[in-house]
């Protein structure tokens, strides 16, 4: 799985940064960063916590090839 | 006009031709020699036009078909002068795409100009929408206007602007292909890519390949301009040279210094006439045809400054939706005409500006003021934000912006090091 960002949705809260920081971070407007092709295994019930918090509702966890 | 059957030879697009009748051909079999002629997308992304066809051929939905002739790049005039030239072999491409993918409706997107009521055969769109009311197409097609907006003829900004919203690019999870006009499937082509296969058509896939190369078959329209003798719009077969390039626009009007490939998303290369223009012959460079727009910079000219001023154009054309976009483009722009030294006023390359006939309309000429300093860690900032924007956005333009002013610092590196110095290599004065 990665994540997905609809940037056009998003507005950098930050929440995600902050559920998942060995995945996503922010750059130096607040927007996240997402490190890396895909969410290892141990991290998809942080990474789903991540999607479902998002207040903008711009964060999707997809299969690793769309 | 000679109403002649015989394949055209040399120009294809560009020619006083009237073509016999479209040959009845099944969805199949257009997909098939779509395929056969390897015709990519003459948008600029260069994706092959028939993977896009199956893709909303098999979705088994009622599709929508769009001819794009939005062509929001201030340097492009090829799809303005096709339109101009050969409307009957847009409108036949896309009644061959509707076919193809079985679509009920069909649009034609193209600059806004002028195309109100009654004032139609006056507009950039007018020749395609005169002959469009003269002929009994099987699919309809409806005309939508375009507005002059660097991503407005980005494909899902197309869609959006022809389901009634603003035209400004969408979120790619959702592919167009699959949801995009009323969630219909929606095929965006552009117009050159709708006109070659019209051609394909009636003169067959090895007929088209007999024009470019095995891997880049056929011929595209190129806009040259900058520092040329005669700019315009040129037809050339993929890896022709920079020099015939060059030549056939009447040759460079000074020396140059570089030449930008590919349009302001595209690269810089530098002005070796051997240097052919593909996809394989530029990817070192970092750059690509795109769609088609060469622009010659002499060697009076800065290439930083100029890049500077194209890059904050670009900034501000975001369509101002992404983060990285609306905060990246402008501080990377900044960060860039900083390194070159002089403020760069915004939007100077816009319509008129870098086309003007017979030199580079951007040169601001020799500067008397004195030389200062940059701060030598200017270059790696733009490198670092433009490396912090790319694939975070919507659509392209925060990478295209990016792969600019990367070629920019690649192909104008000494005089990087100069600017550092508190010196310009072109002879302008830094500040």
């Amino acid at each position: 799985m990665r994540l997905h960002v609809d940037w056009t949705a998003c507005d950098g809260r930050g929440l995600c940064a902050e559920l998942l920081p060995e995945v996503i971070g922010e750059d130096e407007w607040g927007y996240p960063v997402v490190r890396g092709d895909g969410v290892p295994e141990k991290l998809a019930p942080a990474a789903r916590q991540a999607v479902d918090r998002c207040p903008a509702l711009a964060l999707r966890l997809v299969p690793a090839t769309k | 006009m000679n109403g002649i059957a015989a394949p055209p030879t040399g120009r294809r697009l560009l020619t006083e031709r009237t073509e016999a009748a479209l040959p009845a051909l099944d969805p199949g079999q257009i997909i098939a020699i779509a395929r056969e002629a390897g015709l990519t997308g003459r948008g600029g992304a260069g994706f092959p036009l028939w993977r896009k066809l199956a893709a909303v051929a098999t979705s088994g939905r009622p599709a929508v078909v769009i001819a794009n002739a939005a062509e929001g790049e201030p340097a492009s005039h090829k799809d303005k002068t096709l339109l101009a030239a050969r409307p009957d072999l847009i409108l036949d491409g896309l009644q061959l795409v509707a076919r193809a993918v079985g679509a009920r409706r069909a649009y034609f997107y193209g600059p806004a100009a002028g195309m109100t009521a009654g004032s139609a055969a006056s507009s950039a769109a007018g020749p395609a929408t005169a002959l469009a009311e003269r002929r009994d197409d099987p699919v309809p097609v409806t005309f939508r206007a375009a507005p002059a907006a660097f991503v407005a003829g980005e494909e899902s900004a197309v869609a959006a602007a022809v389901a009634g919203g603003p035209a400004v690019p969408r979120d790619k999870l959702v592919r167009i292909t699959d949801s995009g006009v009323g969630r219909a499937p929606t095929l965006v082509q552009n117009v050159e890519t709708l006109a070659h296969l019209a051609l394909i058509a009636r003169y067959g896939p090895a007929w088209f390949r007999s024009a470019g190369t095995p891997a880049e078959p056929g011929t595209f329209l190129a806009t040259v301009s900058g520092s040329v003798t005669a700019p315009g719009v040129f037809e050339f077969p993929y890896a022709v040279s920079l020099g015939h390039l060059l030549a056939t626009a009447g040759g460079p009007s000074a020396p140059l210094q570089a030449v930008l490939v590919g349009g302001f998303h595209g690269g810089w290369i530098p002005p070796d006439p051997g240097l052919r223009i593909s996809r394989e012959a530029l990817a070192p460079f970092g750059a690509s045809p795109g769609a088609g727009v060469v622009i010659a910079l002499p060697a009076h000219a800065c290439g930083l400054r100029e890049t500077a001023r194209i890059a904050s154009y670009l900034a501000a054309e975001s369509a101002g939706q992404c983060g990285p976009c609306i905060n990246g483009l402008p501080r990377m722009a900044a960060t860039l005409t900083e390194l070159a030294g002089t403020p760069a006023p915004a939007r100077s390359v816009a319509p008129g500006g870098s086309t003007a006939p017979g030199g580079w309309a951007g040169t601001s000429g020799p500067g008397r003021a004195r030389a200062g300093r940059a701060r030598p860690g200017l270059a790696a900032e733009v490198e670092r934000l433009a490396r912090l924007v790319t694939g975070r956005g919507a659509c392209r333009h925060p990478d295209g912006t990016a792969r600019l002013l990367l070629s920019a610092l690649r192909a104008f590196d000494d005089d990087v090091r100069a600017h550092l110095q508190g010196r310009c290599l072109s002879g302008e004065a830094v500040r």
